[in-house]
């Protein structure tokens, strides 16, 4: 799920699992997980079926969400503890093997959170949302705080939870399309709170069909000479504010193809070819 | 009880380079990597332990008067990361602009045409933000008026440090137009520190590598990401999430 910040991927996800609180609510529409319609259930529903159990979130705060006084071990218990009475014993040797399963070093289990680097950090808490073996993992800008290489480990361990089988699906948000790219097999692209484009990554990626998604990918910059040759494209303007966005489509201000039918009727998202969707009546 | 031990941290360990007039320079490193301390002891806002600054054949710690400062700050010019942080929000960027004016000792009377003449260069239509407060406008308008600072100052050399981080994605080539632009159009040097090595890539003319305080690689972006020397840069290549490429061991 990539888009610059504003865009409302993170609201989107959040929502996804169902993780509104006012001021944020669910105005309209469904959100089925696995067969599942869980858009109309209550908190506490969610607490005991939906969340760390069919889907887990990890979200962009999730390193602060540990308490500099606990070790990760007791942070682990009251996690697990939420969900359902289990034995402390239970949930240490659950722990101890996703950790083993997950190249982490069972000391880290027994260290307070500033003792841990902050890769280490990032990867401990991974490994605890899917504790419970969730179908889905959705990851909110994981490795933005990282370095390149620490971000690698990170991202490497995402990939492995995947080939272990240990979760099913994974939902990865970024504004970051290099890394999208290296582990993402779909890209979906927001912007102004709507989903302009959506498909397979290298398709997207290596032939957009939105205008926004077309400037979005050709302004990435990469160490590559292929960047270098295509050059860097950049948008005037600036995203709009969700409070008063403008008719019609709401790129279309900044849109170098914008025609009038663009101005006046907001485009729906639509199959444009194969697996490939796109918001725009004028697709590249 | 107030035991006070002090660490000494070596921040930046023997670093020496050279800029070219006309040159544009990356300094890359993450953080921790002593680049932000080294472009801030070449602007002079901190004192080496050792070494010199050497500008146009003066050394920049031994210039003394507020003359010999304020020719230097002419001369050689920062441009930070936060593009709010370099406004006093309670001025419209108006004066920002004519600050300038006081530091070259310029008080001629076409400071207004100058002033819209630096705006319209750097993309930014004068009356769209001369008169409104840095609040009003966004990151990207911000940062190009900072450039368009250097329009007017025509220093000779430039550091930027993480000029385009805190903008927006879709502005950021914009931004790194006007960069080039300078360059060209006034012969500025250029050294930008950055921590994005593709950045660094695409702009330089010559990328010097920084890591734990030291300088470890040197050499022109294509040298630097075909034939790197040092096990930190062959590690950062390998690392980097590229667009055209994919990793192998995933």
């Amino acid at each position: 799920m990539a888009g610059e910040s504003g865009c409302g991927k993170s609201t989107l996800v959040n929502t996804l699992m169902i993780n509104v609180k006012p001021p944020l609510h669910l105005m309209d529409g469904t959100i089925t997980l696995d067969g599942n319609s869980i858009s109309k259930m209550d908190r506490s529903m969610l607490k005991k079926k939906v969340w760390g159990i069919l889907v887990s979130l990890v979200p962009q705060s999730a390193l602060s969400a540990l308490m500099p006084t606990k070790r990760i071990m007791d942070f682990i218990m009251d996690v697990i503890g939420h969900h359902m009475t289990v034995h402390n014993s239970d949930v240490a040797s659950m722990a101890k093997k996703r950790f083993e399963e997950l190249n982490l070093p069972g000391e880290a289990l027994y260290m307070y959170p500033h003792e841990l680097s902050g890769g280490m950090k990032q990867r401990a808490v991974i490994a605890v949302s899917t504790l419970l073996n969730p179908k889905l993992l959705i990851v909110d800008e994981p490795t933005s705080a990282l370095d390149v290489s620490t971000q690698k480990q990170v991202l490497k361990m995402l990939v492995d939870l995947k080939k272990a089988r240990i979760i099913e699906s994974m939902i990865f948000v970024t504004h970051d399309i290099a890394v999208l790219r290296q582990i993402a097999d779909q890209i979906t692209i927001m912007y102004a709170g709507k989903i302009v484009e959506s498909g397979p990554t290298e398709d997207v990626l290596y032939n957009p069909k939105h205008p926004y998604a077309y400037s979005l990918i050709n302004a990435v910059v990469t160490p590559e000479p292929e960047v270098r040759k295509r050059g860097l494209t950049s948008i005037s303007g600036e995203p709009p504010n969700l409070l008063d966005p403008p008719g019609g489509c709401r790129f279309h201000p900044r849109c170098p193809r914008a025609a009038d039918k663009c101005r006046s009727i907001e485009p729906s998202l639509v199959r444009v070819e194969g697996s490939r969707f796109a918001a725009c009546y004028y697709p590249y | 009880m107030g035991l006070f031990r002090r660490r000494e941290i070596v921040a930046v360990n023997d670093v020496s380079f050279e800029a070219k007039p006309g040159e544009f320079l990356s300094l890359v490193g993450e953080s921790g990597s002593g680049k932000t301390t080294t472009a801030k002891i070449i602007l002079k806002l901190l004192q080496p332990t050792s070494g010199s600054i050497i500008f146009e054949g003066k050394n920049v710690w031994e210039l003394r008067s507020l003359e010999e400062l304020r020719w230097y700050w002419r001369q050689v010019h920062g441009i930070f990361q936060d593009p709010y942080a370099s406004f006093n929000p309670l001025h419209k960027i108006d004066r920002v602009l004519y600050q300038v004016f006081s530091l070259i000792g310029y008080s001629g009377a076409d400071g207004d045409s100058s002033v819209k003449e630096a705006l319209r260069e750097v993309g930014l239509r004068p009356e769209d933000v001369l008169g409104r407060y840095p609040h009003e406008l966004s990151g990207g308008q911000r940062q190009r008026i900072m450039v368009a600072r250097c329009y007017l100052l025509k220093p000779k050399l430039i550091l930027a440090d993480e000029p385009i981080s805190m903008i927006d994605a879709s502005a950021r080539a914009g931004v790194v137009q006007l960069f080039l632009r300078l360059r060209e159009h006034l012969a500025t040097s250029i050294i930008f520190i950055t921590h994005d090595l593709g950045l660094a890539y695409y702009v330089s003319n010559r990328i010097l590598i920084m890591y734990k305080g030291s300088l470890v690689e040197e050499g022109s972006p294509d040298e630097v990401m075909e034939h790197p020397q040092h096990p930190y840069t062959k590690r950062l290549r390998e690392d980097v999430p590229l667009l055209y490429k994919k990793w192998s061991e995933f």
